[in-house]
């Protein structure tokens, strides 16, 4: 089933204090869209009003056309998931415990749990090869694993459109790929929608269908990669002047900064004349 | 659409981790039921006149000679039964203001809620001459009032953490100035008598004051029940919990008015006895070790820590006079509490 989240003339902030306004977003089905954009642009709380856990002050975010405020919380959660930057967990939980914990909204009043949560929750932990950890203690597993399980969790959820508000962060580089190899997994295997806020400019390129470029709370581009990354948007968003090179993995666009001290001099930016050490 | 995932599906070492994690609660809540047990039959066996197990036993079942039925069922049970009920019903209502507020320190003897409940249950006691149930009343509104005003001054979104508890510490002091103002207008017996009460004390127990907490207890355990699948969403934030469809703040609220009434509730029968609710969920859920809710266990702790300290002050402490048993949850709640201080790090989340 196509399920449609859109952000309608949204505004969001924290007590007064208003940080996206009059903001418009179609989460496009079924593609893996990356939102990006410099600290303190409004990514995370873009992605915790799309995900009902902001109220918007103005606006609405609309499930299917209907305001997801007003829909049944449960009912939501069937469909739309968020994995926060850093969630937390009780002290002491193992990682069967904290992933079957996902599949909350699935379960009814009495109907407690069922051999299909089983099936799901194993085929969870067997995505993010967690399945051996099943008995360790959340707290005892290096960062990599611990992401892992928590993105588990998330797919134990198993919501149709899954946000993840920067799933690699603190990991190395071989794990972010890891996480990112799985969520697209997931979303070409299953058809799952995901939306992601992403730091690695070059990452959100290559795994983005859709990227969302975002500056001061408000949406500076949106479109595919190569229809926007440009040495322009970037200028505009990050206040960094880059060259866009093609990937030589994929062919994605590439985004090099330049900086002070190295190669091409952009028109009409001071350079700074640095001598070579001399050995 | 076919799927990988579908295919190499295992659930063997999912259902093993869960299967292992049940029989370790089970085991857990047998030994300390057994635990229980042995208290209380020590608890009713033993005294200024104490008798052998077929003794007991026969009394148990009724056919006890009369002063055997006079010490054991009209002395020594309602007193029991009173200790284990309170010691339940302040388990619990720990448990759930730790759990909600996710802050080992948030528990309502230390942030002033069982405070509030003496107060008011002493106000009520002392000047209007309420009886039980009146008594039991006064406490809800006074604890009622407390958490009310603790929320309040926390502020929205500050609910969770150490600012709440530090609220709750300040509350606390404010509410024993207006204790100790009550204690000092007081006439010198009724002030005696509250003080030994204020200290919490199973002693003089009867069954109206049993009938009120059991009442309590059982309108609101379920309650918990129905709603612990809700508390193990909340453990992980209130981010996740509402992205997984629990309304994270009516949940707390919710879940706050039963803490507050099983605390105001069991002090009002024995007065605030110390510690009960600190420590019990903490002590559980490490003799559990999974990072479970462990509610029952947490509750059979409770209840063992209540017998076991009136047991304690009845018999084996020193001196004629029968100590209150909240001299010796203090004792065993204070040691806890400094090592829960040196150890916390600065986000308050215990090591």
């Amino acid at each position: 089933m196509t399920h449609l989240l859109r952000a309608e003339s949204v505004s969001l902030g924290y007590d007064h204090t208003p940080i996206i306004e009059n903001l418009d977003l179609e989460i496009v089905h079924g593609a893996v869209t990356v939102i990006v954009g410099a600290n303190a642009s409004g990514k995370s709380t873009l992605l915790k009003g799309l995900a009902r856990l902001l109220k918007p002050d103005t606006g609405q975010v609309t499930l299917n056309g209907r305001n997801i405020a007003a829909l049944p919380a449960k009912k939501v959660a069937t469909i739309v998931g968020l994995l926060p930057q850093q969630p937390i967990a009780p002290d002491g939980i193992t990682v069967a415990d904290l992933i079957s914990r996902g599949r909350y909204p699935h379960q009814g009043w009495f109907r407690q749990w069922s051999s299909t949560d089983d099936t799901i929750v194993a085929a969870a932990m067997a995505a993010t090869n967690t399945h051996e950890l099943a008995e360790r203690r959340l707290e005892d597993l290096s960062g990599g694993q611990r992401q892992r399980v928590w993105i588990a969790m998330a797919l134990a959820q198993d919501p149709e459109i899954l946000l993840l508000d920067e799933p690699t962060t603190f990991l190395d580089v071989t794990h972010q790929i890891e996480v990112l190899d799985l969520l697209l997994e997931r979303n070409r295997e299953r058809g799952t929608t995901v939306v992601m806020v992403l730091h690695d400019l070059n990452l959100a390129a290559r795994y983005a269908d859709h990227l969302v470029v975002m500056c001061a709370g408000r949406i500076v581009a949106n479109g595919t990669p190569a229809e926007i990354l440009s040495a322009d948007i970037v200028r505009k968003a990050f206040d960094l002047d880059a060259t866009i090179v093609s990937d030589p993995v994929c062919g994605a666009p590439m985004v090099v900064p330049i900086g002070r001290f190295h190669g091409l001099v952009p028109p009409g930016s001071p350079r700074l004349n640095v001598p070579a050490l001399e050995y | 659409m076919t799927t990988r995932s579908e295919v190499k599906t295992d659930v063997a070492p999912l259902s093993h981790a869960r299967a292992r994690q049940i029989r370790r609660e089970h085991r857990l809540v047998l030994a300390l039921l057994g635990a229980l047990v042995l208290v209380a039959a020590f608890s009713l066996a033993v005294g200024a006149y104490s008798l052998g197990v077929p003794d007991l036993l026969r009394t148990l079942t009724g056919q006890g000679t009369q002063s055997e039925n006079f010490i054991v069922l009209s002395l020594r049970l309602p007193r029991l039964t009173l200790a284990v009920l309170v010691g339940v019903a302040f388990a619990i209502s720990g448990a759930l203001f730790q759990t909600v507020l996710r802050n080992p320190l948030a528990s309502p003897d230390i942030i002033g809620v069982t405070g509030g409940a003496s107060a008011a249950a002493v106000f009520g006691m002392l000047i209007l001459g309420f009886g039980s149930v009146a008594t039991s009343l006064a406490a809800f509104a006074g604890a009622s009032i407390v958490a009310c005003a603790i929320y309040l001054l926390a502020g929205r979104g500050g609910v969770v953490g150490y600012r709440f508890v530090l609220i709750g510490v300040g509350v606390a002091f404010m509410v024993q100035g207006l204790l100790g103002y009550l204690l000092s207008r007081a006439d010198l017996n009724d002030a005696q008598g509250a003080l030994l009460w204020l200290v919490g004390s199973v002693n003089g127990a009867g069954w109206q004051e049993i009938a009120v907490v059991a009442v309590v207890l059982l309108a609101l355990l379920p309650v918990v029940r129905v709603l612990s699948g809700r508390l193990r969403v909340l453990q992980l934030g209130d981010d996740l919990a509402t992205s997984l469809g629990v309304g994270a703040e009516r949940t707390r609220l919710v879940l706050l008015v039963v803490a507050v009434a099983l605390a105001a509730t069991a002090t009002a029968a024995v007065g605030p006895l110390a510690f009960v609710a600190f420590v019990a969920a903490p002590i559980a859920r490490r003799l559990l070790g999974t990072g479970g809710l462990a509610l029952i266990p947490t509750a059979l702790i409770g209840a063992l820590i209540t017998t076991v300290a009136d047991f304690t002050a009845q018999h084996l402490l020193p001196g004629q006079l029968e100590l209150p048993a909240g001299i010796i949850t203090g004792a065993i709640g204070a040691p806890y509490l400094l090592w829960l201080l040196a150890t916390s790090n600065t986000t308050g989340k215990s090591a």
